[in-house]
């Protein structure tokens, strides 16, 4: 089990040191004209010289790689180009947001996706039909869609909730439930319905295996049955499901932020990008592959935890 | 023409017909859109802006006075042109190197696969966001990222796919004759995934719509271009004024996206439908016969009369598994079913425990134990409360397959001690010194270690002795063992039918052995029913029967095992019994 953790992590680490690399060439390597762009059109070749300067942009990519990698690994990624603010203390201003909305979101998703999909696979009939009817609909209807038609119908038309604005929790925990609910409501949709039609998948490949039939043989009751021993077996592919929809939720949230115009992690990605902020880019993609791989050595340690092959090692 | 087959079961369905006549549109409007309205989508008006519908203007117009029907009939260009682009650079990277990872394996496949799950478990759209800093704010290089984003669901399929087929006969046949590896993979193995690939390239033809509008809902595409996702950025901040702007692109994206993927469902439905009938729940055409209660049915411990098993075909009809089968079994008695696979004999031992799948009907006759009615048509489905009073305490289940048979993930105690709990009422203390005594019983020395193991820590032979001693442990009066030594090894298939035999003689069990092997019959049997076609074809005392079968399809069965060198078991029934 150590051991199987450790190459997990070990992995996770592979990964962002990879992905950070690569992210840092290409961006660097692509953005030109970067010290007149931030000063503006009226600058002088001498300022930009300066500023160029300033920024350790005269130096070699590598020697800039080296030095930011340097930092990166004790967790200073510099500072913005836009405000000269720290890009760790904007990017901990931000996160959260995101973090709030898309953990409770995904806490819901996953309630209402399992017990639909275990209904779905155990009891057959209509809540089965609905099941898999709600996937292709789901499928159908983009996240920023739906996030679209609930703006448009209970925030402009009928006023039940804001349609737009963060009210922190500290400040005011009703205004921050009601500022939440719809961003919340429209990540939990989006992700809902397929993740219900995937875990009905599983269980009803659980059913199917030969250990049901002599369990049920023994006289051991259907109820106890599914309960114990089929929920468990189930169990590995229904957590995989729901850590790919929370990191495709992370991407969501950046049209739902924007829809809503929530002061999140995807409001300001779309900023860094469009202002060609590229260390605030660089912090933000590593934060976010933490985040995942943070997510996916969770998932590993509660499926070795499940698995007794893994465990008992 | 193999492959129009499931295109064509396709458009035999309603839905079908109409995704494919939307999408067909759809393509028609991209390629023709601005021939069909007199407007320009491009041209501002500012003395019509934010319009409703009008005779002039179908649709109204949006914030710059231009018509909302003309730029909703050319967007679809835009829309096919960024599906096509994602789906042909996930194609173009996803299939090749699946096809070279599956077919070479090696570091080659490692590597391909690490890539993969990197790529698939990163958030597509902040990856998208952060190289637009690189690529630019053309939509167009954006969907090439998507694309790249997406190859991993190629990539797997592919690779999947020729990982099976690479060992396959006439894989192996075309490397022999000399073809090269390249054409080998582009005749034999594209031949394989790419109905698979059809579906798939729905799903990420509809996928790749999302991404395309929803970047130009957050106003990073370009905005002179005529699109849906554009249509729905000028909407959404016009909303509080017009919110009737986003209902078009916003119902023309999810109609295209449906289109796709209902597509894809359709074609996987065809494909399947071709491979296997659909099973359906009730059908009133089935016909089940009522069956007079037999009057010796009291004096056997278990009789079966008249049963027919069948399974709803998807024409409405019903195949019949098992036609109209007697017999019987006394207390004590051994009673061997043989019959070829297909036979029927495991759904006639699955029926007497009411462990038929979901989908099986009970077309006729009846399963009565000890005079009580298991299993008949009158009484449909027996109740899952009724059939508990016999589970495991009156008739018992010895499965084929040991390994698969045991839960892995609870420990073999557990699953010995938990149907003594509840079936016997013992409790636990009770259940698990029982539990060891069973182990003893069934030959496991060291009882203490097999009953802390999990399944996947012991033997199959072991696994099989733990599921013998399960079945034996809450007393049941007949145990129903099906094909209980096909997986083993043979010297281990001798020591489970000792087993059996001792077992029977400690408990006086009735036993139903099911089984293909007249040698295992010779071995333990007092009598044998042979089965073939779902229908009982001979049966009586083994000593007759082995020594002068009467109809041919017995004789045949005897003289293949002649053949197949098992003259031992041949002449343990010489002895006699």
């Amino acid at each position: 089990m150590a051991s199987f953790l450790a190459k997990r992590f070990l992995s996770g680490v592979l990964l962002l040191f990879a992905i950070s690399s690569m992210a840092f060439f290409l961006i660097y390597a692509s953005t030109t004209n970067i010290a007149s762009n931030i000063l503006g059109e009226g600058a002088t070749p001498d300022q930009i010289l300066k500023k160029s300067h300033e920024l350790g942009l005269d130096q070699p990519i590598t020697t800039r790689y080296l030095s930011w990698l340097k930092h990166a690994v004790r967790g200073d990624f510099g500072t913005s180009w836009a405000n000269n603010d720290s890009v760790v203390s904007e990017i901990m201003r931000r996160l959260p947001v995101t973090l709030s909305l898309v953990l409770i979101a995904i806490f819901i998703a996953a309630v209402l996706a399992t017990t639909l999909g275990v209904l779905a696979a155990i009891k057959g009939g209509a809540i089965d039909r609905t099941v898999q009817i709600l996937a292709v609909a789901g499928f159908a209807i983009p996240g920023f869609i739906v996030a679209i038609i609930l703006v448009t119908f209970l925030a402009v038309k009928a006023h039940i909730f804001p349609a737009t604005g963060w009210v922190a929790f500290g400040e005011n925990p009703a205004n921050w439930a009601k500022s939440i609910t719809l961003p919340v409501v429209s990540l939990v949709i989006a992700t809902m319905t397929s993740s219900a039609q995937q875990i009905r998948s599983a269980v009803k490949s659980v059913l199917e295996r030969d250990f049901i039939r002599t369990l049920t043989s023994r006289g051991i009751s259907r109820r106890e049955i599914i309960i114990k021993h089929v929920l468990r077996a189930a169990a590995p592919a229904g957590l995989t499901v729901l850590s790919l929809q929370f990191v495709g939720m992370l991407g969501g949230t950046v049209i739902v932020e924007k829809i809503f115009a929530l002061p999140g992690m995807g409001d300001l990605v779309v900023n860094a990008t469009a202002s060609g902020d590229t260390p605030l880019v660089m912090g933000i993609v590593v934060y976010t592959v933490i985040i995942v791989i943070v997510i996916n050595l969770v998932v590993d340690l509660i499926n070795g935890w499940l698995n007794p092959k893994v465990r008992v090692q | 023409m193999k492959n129009t087959g499931p295109l064509r079961k396709v458009l035999r369905n309603p839905l079908g017909v109409a995704v494919v006549a939307y999408l067909f549109i759809i393509l028609i409007l991209a390629l023709f859109g601005s021939s069909f309205s007199h407007w320009n989508p491009n041209k501002p008006d500012v003395f019509s802006v934010l319009q409703g519908p009008s005779a002039k203007h179908w649709f109204g117009t949006d914030s710059a006075g231009r018509d909302v029907y003309t730029r909703l009939l050319v967007g679809s260009r835009a829309t096919l042109i960024a599906a096509a682009l994602v789906v042909a650079t996930a194609l173009l990277i996803g299939v090749p190197v699946g096809m070279f990872a599956g077919y070479y394996g090696g570091a080659l496949d490692a590597a391909a696969s690490w890539a993969s799950n990197m790529l698939m478990s990163l958030p597509v759209m902040i990856i998208l966001l952060s190289a637009r800093t690189v690529i630019g704010s053309s939509i167009y290089s954006s969907m090439f990222i998507v694309g790249v984003l997406v190859a991993p669901g190629f990539f797997r399929l592919t690779r999947t796919a020729v990982m099976a087929v690479r060992n396959e006969l006439y894989v192996d046949a075309a490397r022999v004759s000399g073809l090269s590896d390249i054409r080998i993979m582009s005749k034999h193995i594209l031949t394989v995934v790419r109905a698979p690939i059809i579906i798939q390239t729905s799903m990420i033809a509809g996928i790749a719509i999302s991404f395309q509008s929803s970047l130009e809902f957050l106003g990073l595409g370009d905005s002179s271009l005529v699109s849906w996702g554009v249509m729905l950025n000028d909407g959404f901040r016009n909303i509080f004024m017009k919110p009737i702007l986003l209902f078009w692109p916003a119902l023309a994206i999810s109609l295209t996206i449906a289109s796709f993927v209902l597509f894809g469902n359709a074609f996987r439905d065809a494909l399947e439908d071709s491979k296997k009938v659909k099973a359906k729940k009730s059908d009133p055409t089935i016909v089940i016969s009522e069956t007079p209660a037999a009057a010796d049915e009291s004096r056997h411990l278990l009789s079966v009369t008249h049963l027919g098993i069948g399974y709803p075909l998807a024409d409405g009809g019903l195949k019949k598994v098992v036609n109209e089968i007697s017999f019987s079994v006394d207390k004590g008695e051994v009673l061997g079913i043989v019959g070829e696979s297909g036979s029927g004999k495991t759904q006639t031992a699955f029926s007497i425990l009411g462990l038929l799948p979901e989908s099986a009907v009970i077309t006729s006759g009846r399963v009565s134990f000890n005079g009580e009615s298991l299993l008949s048509p009158e009484k449909g489905k027996i109740s899952e409360k009724a059939m508990r009073e016999f589970r495991g305490k009156k008739i018992a289940y010895i499965p084929q397959e040991p390994m698969s048979n045991l839960d892995p993930n609870f420990k073999i105690g557990y699953q010995l001690v938990r149907p003594m709990v509840k079936v016997l009422g013992l409790s636990k203390a009770d259940a698990v010194a029982k539990a060891h005594s069973l182990l003893k019983t069934v030959g496991i020395e060291n009882t203490e270690r097999i009953f802390n193991a999990y399944p996947h820590e012991i033997s199959g032979g072991m696994a099989q002795r733990v599921l013998i001693a399960g079945a034996v442990s809450c007393d049941p009066d007949l145990l129903i063992a099906d094909e209980p030594t096909t997986a083993l090894d043979v010297t281990i298939q001798a020591e489970v039918l000792d087993l059996l035999r001792d077992l029977q003689g400690k408990f006086g069990m009735g036993i139903i052995l099911v089984t293909h092997n007249f040698g295992v019959v010779a071995d333990l049997c007092d009598r044998v029913v042979v089965m073939q076609n779902g229908s009982v074809v001979e049966s009586g005392d083994v000593r007759t029967i082995l020594k002068a079968p009467r109809e041919p399809y017995t004789q045949e069965l005897l003289s293949s095992m002649l053949v197949d060198k098992t003259p031992m078991t041949l002449l343990t029934s010489g002895k006699g019994k």
